[in-house]
């Protein structure tokens, strides 16, 4: 039953995969090598297609790996459930290891012992955001996968800057403007993007 | 069942204005959970942060079960869960019946390059929000530091930095507080 495969197969990329959604790739890759549904060149596309849309990675992989399992098997009515499924699979783990934590916390908020850990917990939260953010610019700005990538031959276009000194000044400086909601600066941003990029 | 109904289209919405993953989400995250709907404080929204990046799953979907739990139980949980993941569902199925070079399209990939370079800004100035409530002192600032510069230079897994932390944060806050009764003492 192919649906109950990709619901378990999901559920347990959910259960393992720690830190985010490229997390997931490595059990995606070990997927494709054990069921045969896709290959590495699918998934390739797969990162490609999560990546340029809206969502979270992870939910998108799932999605995406779901739709062409399914329609592989049962066409596209096939495809619709084994979106849903492959979905449901991969976030079930989270909800209930998350409700089990939510609960602790709840009756120990108070707790002194908890409260001094998170004193040391948001620090590293707000650097490990930090870092990403790096990572991040690392990519949009430079194609640089990671800084190791910043000592070889760098190639940068001044208009990325340019996009970014604007959002930068409108986002924090520019009265009215900076109270917008973030979505406006991303739609201006694709924007510029289709145009000038 | 109000409220329940604002989760599922609150999350949606997030869902829909993710560009790439947990983080990017945080600056929509931030205006929608905490500025619009004051639902959780922004020391929440890192403590939150904190746990979901060392438990398994997806950052953003660990988040909308914490929110949803906090806000209305297990029902809200699931439904802050499905709101988040339901716009992928949708664009993606889409995507995937329908046009099968996606993302080969020109034009995709430019607004995509734009998008990214905004997103950067956005998590800039996300993080000089919650810096100023997460860190207040050296300790925190040192912890900060070491933190950002390690995951820059080094693959280790969140996972570590996030136990060492809060194991740091009670040794900290332990050795302060015994500091402070010490100066009582002497006062005495």
């Amino acid at each position: 039953m192919i649906f109950l495969r990709l619901f378990f197969e999901f559920f347990k990329t959910g259960l393992f995969s720690v830190g985010g959604g490229l997390a997931t790739v490595p059990f995606l890759q070990n997927m494709a090598v054990k069921t045969g549904w896709f290959t590495y060149s699918d998934l390739a596309d797969m990162i490609a297609v999560a990546e340029s849309t809206p969502g979270p990675l992870g939910v998108n992989m799932a999605t995406y790996v779901g739709y062409t399992t399914g329609s592989t098997f049962h066409g596209s009515i096939g495809g619709v459930i084994g979106a849903v499924i492959a979905t449901l699979g991969l976030v079930t783990p989270s909800i209930i290891v998350i409700m089990i934590i939510a609960y602790f916390l709840s009756k120990f908020k108070d707790n002194k012992y908890v409260n001094n850990a998170f004193y040391g917990l948001r620090a590293a939260s707000v650097g490990l955001i930090a870092a990403a953010g790096i990572n991040i610019v690392l990519i949009a700005f430079f194609s640089a996968n990671s800084i190791y990538d910043m000592l070889g031959d760098v190639h940068f276009n001044p208009l990325h800057f340019l996009l970014a000194a604007i959002i930068f000044v409108a986002s924090r400086y520019i009265p009215k403007i900076k109270d917008l909601h973030p979505v406006v600066f991303i739609v201006f941003s694709a924007v510029v993007g289709i145009l000038f990029m | 069942m109000g409220e329940l109904l604002e989760l599922f289209l609150t999350f949606a919405k997030v869902g829909v204005l993710t560009f790439g993953g947990g983080y990017a989400m945080l600056p929509i995250l931030e205006r929608e959970i905490c500025t619009n709907k004051h639902w959780v404080d922004s020391n929440e929204l890192m403590d939150y942060y904190a746990i979901g990046q060392c438990t398994p799953g997806v950052i953003a979907v660990n988040l909308a079960t914490f929110v949803g739990k906090k806000r209305k139980g297990i029902p809200g949980g699931i439904v802050a869960t499905l709101g988040v993941v339901f716009p992928s569902l949708l664009i993606i199925t889409f995507i995937a019946a329908l046009i099968s070079n996606f993302a080969e399209l020109v034009w995709v990939e430019k607004a995509f390059t734009g998008i990214r370079i905004c997103v950067c800004v956005l998590i800039f100035n996300s993080v000089v929000k919650l810096y100023k409530g997460a860190v207040k002192d050296l300790p925190a600032f040192i912890i900060f530091c070491v933190v950002a510069i390690c995951s820059v230079f080094l693959s280790i897994s969140p996972v570590i930095y996030v136990i060492i932390a809060g194991a740091l944060g009670i040794l900290i806050q332990n050795f302060k507080s015994a500091g402070d009764d010490k100066a009582k003492e002497v006062n005495r």
